[in-house]
């Protein structure tokens, strides 16, 4: 076990992480419209209750043992010693936050985001399982990713765990750096969603009898791009918050890190509308919104260490590569995700890390100052590279299989999808009994089997 | 087809960790957590085609 001293924050960034920290919920709310609004029209009081069932789960199991398993840089933790090097895989702390003093401390400042951090995580999913996720099923899966799977992830990157200290142990740049959580939270939670979507399956009359697609569109754009905005919000806050308690970003750099996550959205919105009015004749409202989210993504990881300029270009790649991977995800691979979630989320996030590597200058005395984190090994920004695909292969090669290990024993003892006449009456109707838009007629083509 | 894809992801993970832990010189760590990526990969789409098929013997 590590001995606990934590790092200690000045007045002025305890003041902007608290007021970060209250913007977050703004992200919430964005996702969950944005989650309803592509959804269809049959099953968006469904989704709404579902965001706040699926965000009510995970705060509150992130308190039970989320926290304990995830703990906060320089407090107890379990260490393996390998090679003579100690790595350090879990947190050791009480249940139920009872080692925590709730006095703006750094650790209480990190459960606090971190509770709101993991139900934006178990958001993701639900947009992917859309129109077919059972309610309870939803929630049972939010309790294993904020119990087990977000916990143990984000103790490695957050907690003072094995791939923050690649840097120390290894010469790694700084280890593994993630300021706002593109790999932490949207990665693991796209992966999640993969996870959740091949486990569901399409949704009924989504493909054709010879594979084909067929386009089932969003019930409401004003939905959609509204919640967009409010993402913009949110992420403002997580992205400033993340980066000081996380990395040790001085205050002064909250300007730069607001400048490069709109800088990342708006580039990355653009280029999905270009690109979509340039193949399609028209720009595209939920590829653009999509586009949006992942500009908001990329951005969080690198987003306190990069230039302006290299914020516009990986909002850029983000836009276009999710622009073609939504198609090809639904086309090539047969994954029938609403939300596009996957490609937004983990593909993006990915980038967003990947991105950190190329283009990031990380400051060492800056990371330095803080902490006691012990991130800075006087290493170079060519190994900061290596430290970053370390990250990128945790993800695909632990993550993954875990979240679809723990969904799969799940469905095994509890089928995640919802009957066949839930399918075609609507989630709504069936799971809630009423509907989010009572006095609308329903269109007969809805209950038409493709 | 599923369970082997999943057993590539783990083991590029572990070639990764592995580098990492027991390489020093950066070229050759360099080239081994690639070529745990590379596996990685190769794990994905196995996944990827297992569900492919399950699909297909649905329809």
């Amino acid at each position: 076990m590590t001995p606990s001293t934590g790092p200690t924050l000045s007045d002025s960034a305890l003041a902007i992480c608290i007021f970060s920290a209250l913007l977050v919920p703004f992200a919430l709310a964005g996702l969950s419209l944005i989650n309803a609004g592509l959804g269809r029209s049959r099953s968006a009081a469904h989704s709404m209750l579902s965001s706040l069932c699926v965000l009510a789960v995970a705060a509150i199991v992130y308190f039970a043992c989320g926290f304990a398993w995830q703990g906060f840089s320089a407090r107890p933790a379990h260490l393996l010693t390998v090679a003579g090097r100690e790595w350090n895989w879990i947190a050791a702390q009480p249940f139920f936050f009872r080692s925590l003093e709730l006095d703006g401390s750094p650790a209480s400042l990190s459960a606090w985001l971190q509770m709101l951090s993991v139900g934006l995580a178990a958001l993701i999913p639900l947009g992917s399982g859309a129109d077919r996720w059972r309610l309870s099923a939803s929630c049972l899966s939010t309790a294993l990713l904020a119990g087990c799977t977000y916990p143990l992830f984000a103790h490695w990157v957050w907690g003072g765990g094995w791939l923050a200290q690649l840097g120390v142990n290894y010469g790694l740049g700084h280890g593994f750096v993630d300021a706002g959580g593109s790999s932490s939270i949207h990665a693991l939670g796209g992966l999640t969603a993969l996870a959740v979507v091949w486990i569901l399956g399409p949704r009924r009359g989504k493909y054709t009898m010879d594979g084909m697609p067929t386009a089932i569109p969003g019930h409401n754009a004003v939905f959609v791009l509204f919640g967009c905005l409010l993402t913009l919000i949110g992420w403002l806050g997580l992205n400033c918050a993340g980066a000081i308690l996380f990395t040790g970003a001085e205050s002064g750099r909250v300007v730069l890190i607001a400048v490069n996550t709109t800088l990342a959205a708006a580039s990355a919105a653009l280029t999905a509308a270009a690109i979509t009015r340039l193949r399609f004749g028209k720009p595209d409202a939920s590829l653009t919104a999509n586009g949006w989210v992942s500009g908001l993504v990329a951005s969080s990881a690198a987003c306190a260490f990069v230039n302006p300029a290299a914020a516009v270009l990986i909002g850029l790649m983000a836009g276009v590569v999710v622009t073609f991977t939504i198609e090809w995800l639904e086309s090539w691979l047969a994954v029938d995700d609403p939300a596009g979630a996957i490609s937004v989320h983990a593909v993006a996030g990915c980038w967003g890390v990947l991105a950190l590597g190329l283009f990031a200058r990380l400051p060492g005395p800056a990371l330095k100052t803080v902490n006691n984190y012990g991130r800075w090994s006087g290493g170079t920004d060519t190994g900061q590279w290596m430290a970053q695909l370390v990250g990128i292969a945790t993800l695909l090669g632990f993550v993954l299989p875990l979240t679809y290990s723990l969904n799969w024993l799940l469905n095994r003892f509890y089928t995640q999808r919802v009957a066949v006449e839930g399918d075609r009456q609507g989630m709504d109707l069936y799971e809630l009994g009423t509907s989010a838009y009572p006095d609308f007629a329903t269109h007969s083509d809805e209950f038409i089997q493709r | 087809m599923r369970l082997t894809g999943f057993l590539f992801l783990l083991a590029g993970w572990l070639i990764v960790l592995a580098a990492v832990a027991l390489l020093a010189p950066a070229l050759p760590r360099a080239v081994f957590v690639l070529a745990g990526l590379g596996v990685e990969v190769l794990g994905l789409i196995f996944v990827v085609r297992s569900h492919l098929a399950v699909r297909g013997e649905r329809e």
